[in-house]
C-alpha cells in the first residue's frame, strides 16, 4: 500500500499547521493548570502523550487507503448508532449526563466517533448520488434519517453540544453538495417549530438554563452566568498584548471554570491579548482553508465530501468553543480541536487531520 | 476500489467551495471582531474588574484614642470584641450550621438567618457577619466545635471599654456603625460600611482625632477568596488621646446625688470654663450601642419617661426661674431703675391692667429691699423691676452673658436657649409684646429659655465678675506617646462690662439665699466654704392647674445655680432637676453635694467637722461679716 509518491505528496503544510497548533495548546495548558495541584503526571505532559498517540494514529490512518472506508462506513455507522442505544441503557453517569461506556479496561464515548462515523455515510450517500441543480426536499430524506437518528439518541444523554455538531456538519456536507433554494427556505420554516418542541419536551431545565444565562449572563452571576462573566473578563483583561505568559491573574487564581479543557482559549486570550488570538485564529482559518483546498483538489466525490465535512467539523468545533468562551453563544461543553486538554477530544480531532492528509496524498491515485 | 469518478461532474462543486470559504471567513471575521470589542473596546473596563476580582482591600481599623479624665483616670479604651462570620460558599448544610450557632450563641435562628440573608449579593466568598459581641464562654464553645462549624470565621476586632459604666455617657457619647445615611454625606468620606464612627458625645465630636488613620492591606486572593499574598500594607494611625477637663470623683458623686431623679448638673471652673462635671441623669450604659443592644433594654430606654437617651446638660432647654432674677437684677443696678436701699412692698400678688401676677408667698413679703427680694425670692420685687426695666433692657443685659446662643462647648447640637424680645415676638408671632409678657420674663418664666449649661457659665460670670468663659471639656490633646499635641486655653466668650459694685449688690444678695435665716437656697450650705447661689422653680403648667397630687410630667422643674468659695470664687455649678417641683428642696441639695465633694477633694484634711463644733463659715477666708453670723441652722425651705 504504501507507494513512494506517498511519500513525495505528503501534505507537510497541513502536517506543519497541526503540529504548531497542538504545541500552542501544550504551552497554553502548562500555564492554565500551573494552580492546579496535580497527584501524579501533569496535565500537559499527558497532553504530550495525547498528541504522540495522535501522530501514531495519523501514521495508521495514512497507510489505509480512505477509499476503503467508504465501504465500512455502514458497518460502522450500525455498530456505532447501536452502542448509543447501550449507552443510554448501561452507561456510566457522570455529572448529569450519560455518555461513557465501560468496556473493561477502557471506556469510549460512541458520540465522539460517531462524528467521523456520521460524515463517512453521508460522504458515501452522496458520493453515489448526482443531482441536477441542488438537493430537493426528497434527496434531504435519507440522509436527515442518517443523521437525526445518532442526533437524537445523543441529544438523549443529553449532550446538547455534540447533537448540535453533528447536525451543523451534515448541513455543511449538504450546502457542499447544494441544496435547491426551496428545500432550504422549507427546512428552515420547519426548524422553527422543531426549536419549540425541543425547547418543551426535550431540553433539561440546566441546558435551558445555559441558554437564557448566555442571552442574559447577569441573571445569575453567581452560579452558571458565572462562567461566561469570568471568560469574558478574562479575555478582555488581556488587552492588545496580554498579561504574559503565566501572567493572567483570572486563569492563575483559578477564575475561570475548566480552564485547562473548554475554556482553555480564555486563558490563551488573557495571557496574550488580541494579537495572540488573532495569530491563532489566522492559524486555524488556515487550516479550514487547506481542509477546502485538499476538498477542492480531489479527484473523486467520496474523497472529496469527506474533506469537506472533516473541515467543517474541525471549524463547527473552533468557532463554537471560541464563540462560548467569548460569549456570543451559549455555554455548550465543547473542546477546542488540537488546542484543549482532553485524550478524546485529541484523538477525534488527530483522526480527522489523518483523513484529510490521507485524502491530500493520494490527490494523484487514481 | 469503487467511487473513482471524477468530482468535476458536479457543476456545482467548485462554486460551492467558494461559498464556504467565504462563510468560515465570515464567522470567523465575526469572532475576531467579537474579539475586538472584548479586548480593545471594553479592555480597560474589563481590566479594573479582574483587578478587583483578585485584591482585595482589607481595612485595618485604627485603635481609638483613649479617653482620660483630668487627673489622668481612665474613661473610656479599647478592648478586643470577637465577632462569627460565615463564609456561605464553604457551607454544604445551613440548616444544620445555623441549628447549632443558635444553640452555642443563644442567638435566635431567625436573626442569624436574616443577617445571612441581608449579607448575600456581595462578593463571592466573602465573610458575612451573623454575630459580633460574643463573650468569652461563647468564643470558647465555638472553637472547640470548630470541626462541626465549616465555613465558620471568627473576627477580632477592638471595641470600647467604658471604665466607669454608665459614667459621664452622654458626655462622653458612644460610637456605632457608620450609617448608610452618613456614607452618603461628606463626614463620613474615607469610611466604608461596618466601620464604627461617634455617634454622640466626645466620641462624635472629636471623631476626626479619636478615630486615628485607618490602615488597609491590599491582598490577593484566588477565585475561592484564599489570601495569597499581601501586595502592600498601609499600617494604621492611632487615634489621639483626649485629657477631658471632667473630674472622674467630682461627677461621679454628682451623679451619685441625683439618685433617680431626672435632670441635670454641670460644674465649672469659674475661672477657666473648664468643666469638672457634666451630669445628664438617669444615663445610659454607651457600651450597648456598639454591640448588640438588647431589644428589651433599648425599649426600656424610649419608654422611661425621664427620657435617659436625652443630653440634658447639653440640649435640655428650661425656663430659668428664679435664677434669672440675677440678670434682671443686674439689669436694674445698671440701669439706675433700683438702689441697694430703694424698696418694694409685696402684698403676695401685683396686678397689671387685668392681670394679676402672684408671688409665690401669697402671704406677700411686705417691704422688700435688693437684697431680700434675692434672699427670698420674692416674684413682685422683681415684676415692678421687671415692667420699669421693660424687656428689651433685660435681654440685653442676658445677652452680655452670651445668652440666647449656643455657648460652643465643643459638643454637637448644643442649644441656644432662648432671651425673648419685642423684636423676636414681632418675628416670631407677629404680635406686639405687652408689658404683661414682661412680668414673667423678669422671672424667668415664660419665652425665657435656658440650659445647664448656659446656667453654669451664667453664675460662672456673676462670681468672676463679668468674664463669661467658654465652657470646654477637652483640656488637651495627646498623643500615643503622651506628647502633648493641643492644650486648650481659657478662652472668653465676651466681658459684660457691668460694675463690679453691682455684682457685689447681688452677689451679697446670693450669699444670703444659701447662708441666711428665711434664704430659699440653705440646703447647700457649707460648714466650711461660703457657697452663694440662687433657687430657681420653672413651671411647666399654669399655677392654676396645680391641685392636689400632680402628675410627675406636669410637676414644676427645681434649679439651682451657685458658686463658692464666695471671696474668691472657683466653682460654679448649675442643677436642675426635672419635675423635683422645689429648687431650694431638690436641687440646692444636689449643688451641695457636688461643691462639697469638690472641697474635699481639694484639701481633704478639711472635711467637714462636727457640725455643732465647727465655727460657721469664713474659717478659711476669714468671712467678711454679717452673712457668717446669721449661719446657725439651715433655714426652713421657702419656694417662690
Amino acid at each position: 500500500m504504501i507507494d513512494r509518491r506517498l511519500i513525495t505528496n505528503f501534505d507537510w503544510t497541513l502536517f506543519g499547521i497541526v503540529l504548531v497548533i497542538c504545541v500552542v495548546g501544550v504551552v497554553n495548558i502548562y500555564s492554565a493548570s500551573a494552580s492546579y495541584t496535580i497527584v501524579g503526571t501533569p496535565f500537559f505532559v499527558k497532553q504530550l502523550y495525547w498528541i504522540v498517540a495522535g501522530l501514531l494514529l495519523v501514521v495508521v490512518v495514512c497507510s489505509i487507503d480512505y477509499h476503503l472506508l467508504e465501504d465500512v462506513s455502514y458497518w460502522f455507522y450500525g455498530m456505532l448508532c447501536f452502542l448509543l442505544l447501550v449507552v443510554l441503557v448501561v452507561g456510566k453517569t457522570s455529572m448529569g449526563a450519560t455518555r461513557w461506556l465501560h468496556l473493561g479496561f477502557f471506556s469510549i464515548q460512541p458520540s465522539e466517533p460517531m462524528k467521523i462515523v456520521a460524515i463517512m455515510i453521508l460522504a458515501r450517500f452522496f458520493s453515489n448520488y448526482s443531482t441536477v441543480g441542488g438537493l430537493t426536499l426528497k434527496d434531504l430524506a435519507y440522509p436527515a434519517l442518517f443523521i437525526g437518528v445518532p442526533a437524537a439518541l445523543i441529544m438523549k444523554q443529553p449532550d446538547l453540544g455534540t447533537a448540535i455538531l453533528v447536525i451543523l456538519i451534515a448541513c455543511s456536507m449538504f450546502a457542499y453538495v447544494g441544496v435547491r433554494l426551496s428545500a432550504f427556505v422549507t427546512c428552515l420554516f420547519a426548524a422553527i417549530p422543531a426549536v419549540y418542541l425541543a425547547w418543551h419536551y426535550y431540553l433539561r431545565d440546566y441546558q435551558k438554563n445555559r441558554i437564557l444565562n448566555f442571552l442574559d449572563p447577569e441573571r445569575d452571576p453567581l452560579s452558571s452566568g458565572y462562567h461566561i462573566i469570568q471568560s469574558k473578563i478574562a479575555i478582555g483583561s488581556g488587552g492588545v498584548l496580554g498579561k504574559g505568559f503565566m501572567q493572567g491573574t483570572q486563569a492563575q487564581l483559578r477564575f475561570l471554570p475548566e480552564q485547562h479543557t473548554d475554556f482553555a482559549f480564555s486563558v490563551f486570550g488573557e495571557e496574550w491579548g488580541f494579537v495572540g488570538c488573532l495569530v491563532l485564529l489566522l492559524l486555524y482559518l488556515f487550516l479550514i482553508f487547506w481542509g477546502l483546498h485538499i476538498a477542492s483538489r480531489c479527484n473523486d466525490r467520496f474523497g472529496s465530501l469527506m474533506a469537506v465535512g472533516v473541515t467543517a467539523m474541525l471549524f463547527w468545533h473552533i468557532v463554537i468553543n471560541i464563540g462560548m468562551v467569548i460569549g456570543i453563544f451559549p455555554v455548550v461543553g465543547v473542546p477546542l480541536p488540537l488546542f484543549s486538554y482532553g485524550g478524546t477530544s485529541m484523538i477525534t480531532s488527530m483522526v480527522g487531520v489523518a483523513i484529510l492528509l490521507n485524502i491530500s496524498m493520494r490527490r494523484f491515485m487514481f | 476500489m469503487n467511487g473513482h469518478r471524477f468530482i468535476h461532474d458536479n457543476y456545482g462543486s467548485k462554486r460551492q467551495l467558494v461559498f464556504l470559504s467565504i462563510f468560515a471567513a465570515a464567522l470567523f471575521f465575526l469572532l475576531l471582531t467579537r474579539l475586538w470589542y472584548l479586548q480593545i473596546v471594553k479592555s480597560d473596563e474589563l481590566q479594573s474588574q479582574s483587578e478587583s476580582n483578585r485584591l482585595r482591600l482589607v481595612p485595618v481599623a485604627a485603635s481609638r484614642g483613649t479617653i482620660f479624665d483630668r487627673n489622668g483616670a481612665v474613661l473610656v479604651t479599647n478592648r478586643p470584641s470577637f465577632s462569627v462570620a460565615v463564609i456561605p460558599q464553604e457551607v454544604r448544610d445551613r440548616d444544620a450550621l445555623l441549628e447549632r450557632l443558635s444553640r452555642y450563641l443563644e442567638i435566635d435562628r431567625a436573626e442569624l438567618l436574616d443577617k445571612w440573608e441581608k449579607g448575600k449579593g456581595r462578593a463571592r466568598y466573602y465573610p458575612i457577619v451573623l454575630a459580633s459581641g460574643i463573650t468569652r464562654d461563647q468564643l470558647e464553645v465555638l472553637e472547640e466545635n470548630r470541626l462541626w462549624l465549616p465555613g465558620i470565621e471568627i473576627e477580632m476586632k477592638p471595641v470600647r471599654q467604658y471604665e466607669d459604666g454608665t459614667l459621664a455617657a452622654h458626655l462622653l457619647g458612644y460610637i456605632g456603625e457608620v450609617s448608610e445615611e452618613d456614607l452618603k454625606k461628606d463626614a463620613a468620606s474615607g469610611y466604608n460600611s461596618g466601620d464604627y464612627i461617634g455617634k454622640s458625645g466626645i466620641e462624635r465630636s472629636w471623631e476626626k482625632l479619636l478615630h486615628g488613620r485607618d490602615g488597609g492591606r491590599q491582598i490577593e486572593v484566588d477565585a475561592r477568596g484564599r489570601v495569597l499574598r499581601t501586595i502592600s500594607e498601609t499600617p494604621p494611625a492611632v487615634g489621639s488621646s483626649l485629657v477631658l477637663t471632667i473630674d472622674a470623683a467630682l461627677q461621679k458623686q454628682a451623679e451619685k446625688a441625683f439618685g433617680e431623679q431626672a435632670g441635670a448638673a454641670v460644674a465649672m471652673d469659674v475661672n477657666t470654663g473648664e468643666i469638672l462635671a457634666f451630669v445628664s441623669n438617669p444615663g445610659f450604659d454607651p457600651a450597648l450601642f456598639a454591640g448588640r443592644m438588647p431589644p428589651d433594654k433599648w425599649k426600656e430606654y424610649l419608654e422611661d419617661k425621664r427620657h435617659p437617651l436625652e443630653n440634658k446638660a447639653l440640649k435640655g432647654q428650661y425656663p430659668p426661674g428664679s435664677t434669672f432674677k440675677i440678670i434682671t437684677a443686674l439689669a436694674g443696678l445698671e440701669e439706675g431703675v433700683v438702689d441697694e436701699r430703694s424698696s418694694s412692698y409685696c402684698k403676695g400678688a401685683y396686678v397689671l391692667g387685668h392681670n394679676t401676677f402672684r408671688c409665690w408667698e401669697k402671704k406677700g413679703h411686705g417691704t422688700v429691699d435688693l437684697k431680700r427680694a434675692l434672699k427670698e425670692s420674692c416674684d413682685v420685687y422683681f415684676y415692678q423691676l421687671g415692667e420699669k426695666l421693660g424687656i428689651n433692657r433685660i435681654a440685653a443685659y442676658a445677652r452680655k452673658f452670651a445668652l440666647g446662643a449656643p455657648l460652643g462647648v465643643g459638643l454637637e447640637n448644643e442649644k441656644g436657649g432662648l432671651i425673648p424680645d419685642s423684636a423676636w415676638k414681632e418675628k416670631r408671632y407677629g404680635k406686639k409684646w405687652f408689658q404683661g409678657d414682661t412680668l414673667p420674663a423678669a422671672i424667668g418664666q415664660g419665652y425665657v429659655l435656658m440650659t445647664p449649661i448656659q446656667l453654669a457659665a451664667m453664675i460662672g460670670a456673676v462670681a468672676n465678675d463679668g468674664t463669661v468663659y467658654r465652657p470646654h471639656l477637652v483640656k488637651r490633646v495627646i498623643d500615643q506617646e503622651g506628647r502633648v499635641v493641643r492644650e486648650f486655653k481659657p478662652e472668653v466668650v465676651t466681658r459684660t462690662s457691668i460694675s463690679p459694685r453691682s455684682f457685689r449688690l447681688v452677689k451679697e444678695g446670693l450669699l444670703a439665699v444659701v447662708n441666711e435665716g428665711g434664704g430659699t437656697g440653705g440646703q447647700a450650705r457649707l460648714y466650711d466654704v461660703r457657697v452663694a447661689g440662687k433657687t430657681g422653680t420653672s413651671q411647666v403648667v399654669k399655677q392654676r392647674d396645680k391641685r392636689g397630687a400632680i402628675p410627675y410630667q406636669y410637676r414644676d422643674h427645681a434649679l439651682f445655680v451657685a458658686f463658692a468659695p464666695y471671696d474668691r470664687p472657683e466653682i460654679a455649678v448649675a442643677v436642675v432637676v426635672e419635675h423635683g417641683e422645689h429648687g431650694g428642696a431638690a436641687a440646692a441639695p444636689i449643688a451641695g453635694s457636688i461643691l462639697r465633694a469638690y472641697f474635699e477633694r481639694k484639701s481633704p484634711v478639711g472635711k467637714p467637722a462636727n457640725a455643732d463644733s465647727a465655727p460657721p463659715g469664713g474659717e478659711e477666708k476669714g468671712g467678711t461679716g454679717e452673712s457668717g453670723q446669721e449661719m446657725t441652722k439651715p433655714a426652713p425651705q421657702g419656694e417662690e
